[in-house]
């Protein structure tokens, strides 16, 4: 029977569920438990529909396993589309209070949705399906563990829809970018092992004898997030049945801790994994190896070794000692090497190909990618700088940052991965429009650029209103005459991340033509080609 | 073993143990011969689809 021991496995699920939701004495996690009850027995029904009593056809050993990619490819869309709509949501109800609708909608329950749809749904399928895909072609073998593969891509979409709707419900551990309780926790630490399983066994049983850099990337984002994970998380349940746990830290302990794991979260998920999908996807694209291999190995070791410590740099200022924040702050200005060795690395892939850039809008994706990772790694250290951090720490400066880093880094090198698999993955001779992909990367572009400088502007005049004193020492400002005078820059924000979505919408239109085999009739990017002509 | 305890052996053996582990990898990156492997290891996404 196909998918026989899923049905057994989820049916029984979803009878426990039912029974929590029943048992329970916490109304937020009996409302959960339903969601998740409906969840599993929907998926239930679809797998019983799908089920069929025929022996199982043979499978092709010597293929790459790509339908999980293929679910992966369309997730990362989906959720890239939800994530940034959330966040011009958002940033509309910073401008405008009344778009807060009680008590689901309101900005506190909205933020996360935002924070975790674009990191851990959009990036996180993005880094499923690219790492699958990469390590399969890099190892020349087929990914290990059969069915495992689908459990991870599946338990992590669970985990995606367990998590946000928790947040909606007020479920939160208040821990940023690891909101979800203990339960959902749990959940996704198993389904991360059963991820390490599938990458660790494809690498193990790989024809290819040497590793290549981008499976090394991908590995230490995998364990590190496991083990940041774990840790950030080690808390203990008040009960069984609900939602509430009490972390097993506390005070500044608590603190650091968390933001050991924020700032990791960063580096590993949003660094690390991206650099792999970087080192596979440049060469690729622009047909040509890596600039330096030996750099990329140096690059590698200085950044796993350089980000780990650099956490601290978020509690300038705090009950932290200041020696723990010095380190933080030094380990921080570091990392400008790696990082810039890494920009380079990246960069000079092209060189010798640089007039691909007018002719092919995904290689311009690309390159707009690293430069913003060299502009967000530039910026980062500066702004860890405890000077520099006086005036940026809790204004919209860091915001504008974080947004040039996973707008235009992470954002970019998705689209232009996702760009290059699709025609692959679903065997179409192209992408249904170069063009549209132009205006993609045009309407990105913009809206990053948009953002970053208003978040700049807003983030210091923010900062200078809140130190600002009369020479009687004090200060000229209430907070709230801070926050009238940043309404303007919140409108203009809110257009550049509309932009942003607009580009993503362009791209999901490409994509879902290109899936269904349509071709648009248009003219190739830098003219037609001139025909020859033999000299008279 | 105590914080203290800790936080000595990490910025006294601990950090010499990582340091000379990241100058290996450097020296081991840049010994000579590497760069005929490494060019090779470069080409490996090239080679198929």
């Amino acid at each position: 029977m196909k998918h026989g021991s899923a049905i057994i496995g989820l049916g029984v699920a979803t009878f426990l569920v039912l029974l929590a939701a029943g048992f329970t004495y916490d109304a937020a996690f009996a409302s959960h438990m339903w969601v998740l009850f409906f969840v599993l027995l929907i998926s239930v029904v679809v797998l019983l529909r799908r089920t069929t009593f025929e022996p199982a056809p043979v499978i092709n050993r010597s293929a790459y396993m790509d339908e999980p990619i293929r679910y992966g490819v369309i997730a990362t869309m989906f959720w890239a589309v939800v994530g940034l709509l959330v966040g011009v949501v958002v940033a509309l109800q910073l401008a405008y209070p009344e778009l807060n609708i009680e008590p689901w909608f309101n900005f506190g329950r909205m933020r996360p949705l935002h924070t975790s749809g674009v990191i851990f749904a959009f990036c996180g399928n993005a880094l499923l399906a690219t790492s699958f895909y990469v390590v399969q072609r890099t190892s020349r073998a087929r990914l290990f563990g059969g069915d495992l593969v689908w459990f991870v891509f599946w338990g992590y979409q669970l985990f995606i829809v367990m998590a946000a709707t928790g947040y909606l419900l007020g479920i939160t551990e208040a821990r940023e970018y690891a909101e979800p309780e203990w339960y959902v926790d749990l959940w996704l630490t198993i389904v991360w092992v059963a991820y390490l399983v599938v990458f660790l066994g494809t690498i193990l049983k790989r024809e290819e004898p040497h590793i290549y850099v981008a499976n090394w990337f991908y590995l230490s984002f995998i364990v590190t997030v496991a083990m940041l994970h774990v840790v950030n998380n080690l808390s203990m349940p008040v009960s069984l049945l609900g939602t509430k746990s009490y972390s097993a830290f506390s005070g500044v302990q608590d603190a650091l801790t968390q933001w050991w794991y924020g700032h990791n979260a960063v580096g590993f998920f949003l660094t690390a994994g991206f650099l792999g999908m970087m080192y596979y996807f440049v060469p690729k694209q622009a047909n040509r190896p890596v600039y330096s291999y030996r750099l990329s190995i140096i690059h590698f070791w200085a950044l796993i070794f350089l980000y780990i410590w650099a956490g601290p740099h978020h509690l300038h200022f705090t009950a932290l000692p200041d020696w723990a924040q010095t380190l933080g702050m030094v380990f921080s200005i570091m990392l400008w090497m790696p990082s810039w060795g890494g920009m380079i690395n990246g960069l000079m892939t092209l060189s010798g190909a640089w007039d691909k850039l007018r002719t092919d809008p995904i290689i311009r994706m690309m390159v707009a990618a690293i430069a913003f990772y060299g502009m967000s790694t530039f910026e980062g250290p500066m702004m860890s700088i405890k000077t520099v951090n006086s005036l940026s720490h809790y204004t919209d400066w860091t915001i504008g940052h974080v947004h040039s880093g996973a707008l235009g880094w992470n954002g970019l090198i998705a689209f232009a991965a996702l760009y290059y698999m699709v025609p692959k993955l679903w065997n179409r001779e192209r992408l249904y429009s170069m063009r549209m992909v132009s205006w993609h990367f045009w309407c990105a572009t913009l809206g990053i650029v948009i953002y970053a400088a208003v978040m700049w502007v807003a983030g210091i005049q923010q900062g200078l209103m809140w130190r600002e004193h009369d020479e009687q020492g004090f200060l000229v400002y209430s907070f709230v005459e801070s926050v009238a005078a940043l309404h303007p820059y919140y409108l203009i924000r809110a257009l550049g991340g509309g932009l942003y979505l607009t580009g993503a919408l362009i791209m999901a239109w490409n994509v879902a033509m290109t899936i269904l085999g349509y071709q648009r009739d248009e003219e190739p990017i830098g003219g037609a080609i001139p025909a020859m002509q033999p000299a008279e | 073993m105590d914080y203290h305890i800790m936080r000595t052996f990490a910025d006294s053996w601990g950090l010499l143990a990582m340091l000379l582990f990241f100058i290996g990898a450097s020296i081991f990156a840049f010994r000579p011969g590497s760069k005929v492997l490494s060019d090779e290891a470069a080409r490996i996404p090239l080679k198929d689809d």
